[in-house]
């Protein structure tokens, strides 16, 4: 299934409107009718348990599953950026970071892009001789210099050691802060969610199972009491004893 | 004040000496390693000289040399050489340019490999020189038997690693490449071809390997030209010396181009040098 590219009709300004979003592998049921809707510059973040399907939903959105039926509406360009920084170890930093451009400024844009992830002089490095941290925010570069209205990320951190995940959320938090791109970030880690996102869902058992709003400033931190409450409550949403 | 120009001349000394110290074991090894080799042609040239060896079972390697020089100075060595080459060449472009074909068709696409793969699968069981007597009643014995045991030399090794080197490309970087607004022409330019270029590059030198074998083996058949035709040659005239002088030859060949494979290869892949490294 590839995602439409037409205007939506019913004059929602949505960056992305999914209906009825299906997919099965053999017999089990993955996404069983999924319905999401992300407005501009929104930051949507996807919960759910390991194996309840937000990465196949992804893929399906990145417009990657061919398999999948249901009706997708997508307003402007998406890019996307994996848990794995699956950058090809046979071109250097600058060359992945361009893939799939063309034109004459292109080696401007990525001299810029690569400035915003801070890495501005491993240009010429190779894959191989990155640490995982700076591997994922050649990604986010990858990413960002196609200039998307709708960033996918795919549990973008999780690979990441505690003190760099830290870091790469100050770091997506500026660069959103900057473009104004909304996103659609696949998560497991609460904290992570309640600090990027402006609106929660979870899913389970193939649909979206609970909607949240997360009426935080942009300026929040784990320590604000509304950060808490709100922790508590998703936590005990999801099922989780606190 | 005195301490402080006593302790600089240390650590000038040390990097002096560490580089000494470390590349010493490595030259000593090396030279050690050449000590047999040097031993045993020295040994052969004494049992010639001395008439241990008879000069028609074995000759001198100065005998060789000799020999070698004489027939390089005259031109002899050099058409033979060429028409071998010839041979060799048009073998491995034949067997090569076919595998690198029905490869990439089995490793891309799901037809291909339905339709291609087995047939290849089954023919790879049959040992290629084998099947001499076969392609003499099929070819006959002049130039094109010769080519195309070369030809099937060269096909197996670079068939099997282009198949593998396609089908081990991670499906992750595919997609990756597809979000990033890859069509598939780009995505085979960017990712399948140097994703498989390792795995061609190992299929390349087994079959250049190969190619000198089958063209060895041919060149038994009723050669008219070539290295193998001067050796029969010689054998019937009991030159010996001719003969090692042609094992020599063939052996430089293999040695030569393994070394040109290896040096292109560690150019076009100097991305992996990093990959070690870490
Ligand atoms: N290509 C596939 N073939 C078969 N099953 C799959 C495939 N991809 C995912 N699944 C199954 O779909 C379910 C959801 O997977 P996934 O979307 O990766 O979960 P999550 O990302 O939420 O951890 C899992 O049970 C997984 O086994
Ligand atoms: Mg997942």
């Amino acid at each position: 299934m590839a995602p439409g590219t037409s205007g939506d009709l019913t004059g929602h300004a949505s960056v992305l409107t999914a209906t009825g979003v299906r997919r099965q592998f053999g017999a089990s049921t993955v996404l069983a009718g999924v319905r999401l809707n992300i407005a501009p510059g929104e930051v949507v973040a996807l919960l759910g348990g390991s194996g309840s399907g937000k990465s196949t939903l992804l893929r399906v959105l990145a417009g990657l599953d061919q398999e999948a039926t249901g009706q997708i509406v997508l307003r402007g360009t998406t890019a996307v950026v994996f848990q794995e920084h699956r950058l090809l170890p046979w071109k250097r930093v600058a060359d992945n970071v361009a893939l799939g451009l063309s034109g004459p400024d292109v080696t401007d844009r990525v001299a810029r892009a690569l400035a915003e992830v801070g890495l501005a002089e491993r240009h010429r490095a190779w894959p191989a001789e990155l640490s995982g941290g700076q591997a994922q925010r050649v990604a986010v570069a990858r990413a960002l210099i196609r200039e998307p209205d709708l960033l996918l990320l795919d549990e973008p951190f999780g690979a990441l050691d505690a003190l760099t995940r830290l870091r790469m959320q100050g770091l997506l938090r500026r660069l959103r802060a900057e473009h104004g791109f909304a996103a659609l970030l696949v998560t497991h880690d609460v904290d992570e969610a309640l600090l990027l996102a402006d609106r929660l869902l979870v899913l389970e058992h193939g649909v979206i199972a609970e909607e949240l709003a997360v009426p935080l400033g942009p300026t929040r931190t784990p320590d604000d009491p509304a950060f808490g409450a709100l922790r508590r409550r998703l936590l005990d949403r999801l099922g989780v004893p606190t | 004040m005195t301490r402080a120009t006593v302790i600089p001349p240390a650590p000038v000394a040390a990097p002096a000496v560490a580089p000494g110290v470390s590349r010493r074991p490595g030259r000593t090894q090396a030279w050690r390693r050449l000590t047999t080799p040097v031993l045993l042609v020295a040994g052969w040239e004494l049992a010639a000289r001395s008439g241990l060896l008879a000069p028609e079972k074995l000759p001198a390697p100065s005998t060789v040399l000799a020999t070698g020089w004489r027939l390089t100075r005259d031109g002899t060595l050099l058409t033979h050489l060429l028409d071998s080459l010839t041979r060799a060449g048009t073998g491995l472009l034949i067997g090569g340019g076919l595998a690198l074909l029905l490869g990439a068709v089995a490793g891309l696409l799901r037809i291909g490999d339905d339709l291609v793969d087995p047939p290849v699968q089954m023919a790879r069981m049959l040992p290629h020189l084998g099947l001499v007597p076969l392609l003499i009643i099929w070819v006959g014995i002049g130039e094109s038997l010769k080519v195309s045991l070369v030809a099937l030399g060269a096909f197996f090794p670079l068939y099997f690693n282009t198949y593998a080197g396609i089908r081990d490309i991670d499906e992750r970087l595919v997609e990756a490449a597809r979000t990033c607004g890859l069509g598939p022409v780009a995505r085979l330019r960017h990712v399948v071809l140097p994703g498989a270029l390792p795995a061609l590059f190992l299929g390349l030198r087994l079959a250049i390997g190969a190619a000198w074998l089958s063209l060895v083996v041919g060149e038994q058949v009723n050669a008219q030209t070539g290295i193998g035709f001067l050796m029969m040659e010689a054998r019937e005239f009991s030159q010996t010396d001719v003969v090692v002088l042609g094992l020599l030859v063939y052996a430089l060949l293999g040695l030569l181009s393994d070394v040109a494979i290896r040096t292109v290869e560690r150019r076009t892949l100097a991305w992996r040098r990093g990959l070690r490294a870490t």
